[in-house]
């Protein structure tokens, strides 16, 4: 663990990996509910770092979380979301060259992980999943959409995510869903935040030659 | 025609409803969002006897023109501009009561980027997660106005206006940033940070509320390659591949993958945000 000043009122802690990152958030969280965490005003995991902002001394929370033995994340018995999905998306055949496999199977690779939102960002209610191997690390398409449709479930690197809304994007489209994902009306407005596990169920088309668990 | 609310006579290049911001929702991905000149909106809110967090409005350059259908009264702050009723001269800087049905216009910014239009009783469009505040990076809040749009007026205040006419730093010939290096300083050459801590930039007409983009000097890096997404303050100075630093603003997107070369001083990024392009901006790096 490496702690590093972000300006007068924020920290970056920087872990050794992904799962170390979310452990390590997890162990912010249960500090925090506990009241054994000074006021902070964001707790912002990334991909191998948590962000804490507004923190009246950077210094000393510094010095107080390098002493913390931080868990290993286990799988705990909370629920897990899950996400249907049509695979029709129109990178699938990409990625099951990407992947060696036929497109069919990228239904049965894809729905067979459970996944973890490692981190958000990128629009309110996007979250990086990971779970996905690294045998199946896909780039990003070279030339970005100008409109992906929301609900569109999509890969890079090794993570997967959900487009909340149209937007532009770089990922490989491999899906849809119909499940809202960032609703503010709704109380939480995300769907999935940092830490949430996921599974995708395949359906429509697909699901009869993939079956379900 | 008593209702509280206003119509949108002029909408100008880009007014928001602004208010202090929705902070503790970084990590679902949802930038703060708020006034960037958080001082202007203050000041014009004491001014009409708002508390601080009232939503007011924030103008781009040209101001706008509105039509309260009640009697109202409104402060016009934050970039120095000409402020008119029904066209005549009236206060800036100053609690102006406007009467229902008149049309109370800010005009294009003398100095400076961004005036500031408070009504007793705030802008009372639809809170989104505990802020009205509209966000152009992810498009949460109140739309940007629009002609003949209607926006509605919150209950007068009770409590009195706090001051009567509000002290205001004009914007500077030359925007002094002062910065903490970090935390990706080292993604960087010793020339670069050189460079950044001693030679002139100036603000890029690309600048929006998202960043203060600038141009001048490219950084060089000392590491290639990607850094990991991280979790971004405001007042971050990162560095895209062009190696032209850019200023994180109020609507900044909560994580990023380009290096952070250094952290502004909140202190500092009011002047930032009146900044108007070509004004020569210099980083000050604190020990």
């Amino acid at each position: 663990m490496r702690t590093l000043p972000v300006g007068e009122r924020a920290l970056l802690v920087e872990l050794g990996n992904g799962e170390e990152a979310q452990a390590f958030h997890a162990e912010l969280l249960r500090r925090r509910a506990s009241g054994a965490l000074p006021p902070v005003r964001e707790i912002v995991p990334a991909a191998r770092t948590v962000l804490l902002d507004g923190v009246e001394d950077p210094g000393r929370l510094a010095a107080l979380v390098s002493g913390w033995q931080v868990e290993p994340q286990h799988a705990r018995a909370e629920p897990v979301v899950d996400i249907p999905v049509r695979y029709d998306g129109p990178d699938l055949a990409v990625v099951a060259a990407l992947w060696g496999v036929e497109p069919d199977d990228v239904a049965r690779i894809h729905a067979g992980v459970e996944f973890r939102v490692a981190f958000c960002g990128f629009a309110p209610g996007f979250g990086y999943l990971t779970g996905l191997p690294a045998r199946y690390e896909v780039p990003r398409r070279s030339t970005p959409r100008t409109a992906v449709p929301a609900g569109s479930v999509a890969v890079a690197g090794t993570y997967t995510g959900v487009y909340p809304r149209s937007s532009p994007g770089g990922w490989q489209l491999i899906g849809n869903t119909d499940v809202v994902l960032w609703d503010p009306a709704r109380e939480p407005a995300a769907l999935l935040s940092p830490g949430t596990r996921v599974r995708f169920v395949p359906e429509g088309p697909a699901a009869r030659s993939v079956g379900r668990r | 025609m008593n209702d509280r609310a206003f119509a949108v006579v002029r909408a100008g290049a880009l007014t928001t409803v602004q208010d202090l911001g929705r902070s503790g929702h970084a990590h679902l991905g949802v930038p703060r969002s708020g006034a960037l000149d958080p001082y202007a909106s203050r000041l014009v809110n004491r001014l009409v006897g708002n508390p601080d967090d009232a939503a007011v409005l924030e103008t781009t350059v040209n101001g706008c023109a509105v039509r309260p259908r009640c009697a109202v009264t409104v402060a016009v702050g934050g970039a120095p501009c000409p402020v008119t009723v029904n066209g005549r001269p009236v206060a800036w800087g100053a609690a102006v009561r406007v009467p229902a049905g008149a049309v109370l216009e800010a005009g294009a910014a003398v100095r400076g980027v961004r005036s500031y239009l408070a009504f007793a009783g705030g802008v009372a469009a639809e809170p989104v997660l505990g802020s009205r505040s509209t966000d152009l990076l992810s498009g949460l809040g109140p739309a940007p106005l629009r002609d003949g749009a209607v926006l509605p007026l919150g209950p007068p205040p009770s409590a009195a206006a706090r001051f009567e006419a509000a002290p205001w730093a004009a914007p500077p010939r030359e925007l002094v940033l002062r910065v903490r290096l970090g935390p990706r300083h080292d993604w960087f050459t010793a020339a670069a940070l050189r460079t950044f801590a001693t030679r002139r930039y100036r603000v890029s007409p690309a600048s929006n509320r998202i960043g203060l983009r600038t141009e001048g000097p490219a950084l060089v890096r000392a590491v290639p390659g990607e850094l990991p997404s991280e979790g971004m303050v405001l007042g971050a100075v990162q560095v895209p591949p062009d190696g032209r630093p850019v200023v994180f603003l109020a609507d900044h997107p909560t994580t990023g993958g380009y290096p952070v070369v250094a952290v502004v001083r909140d202190e500092d990024l009011a002047a930032a945000a009146q900044a108007t392009p070509g004004t020569p901006v210099r980083f000050l790096p604190l020990g």
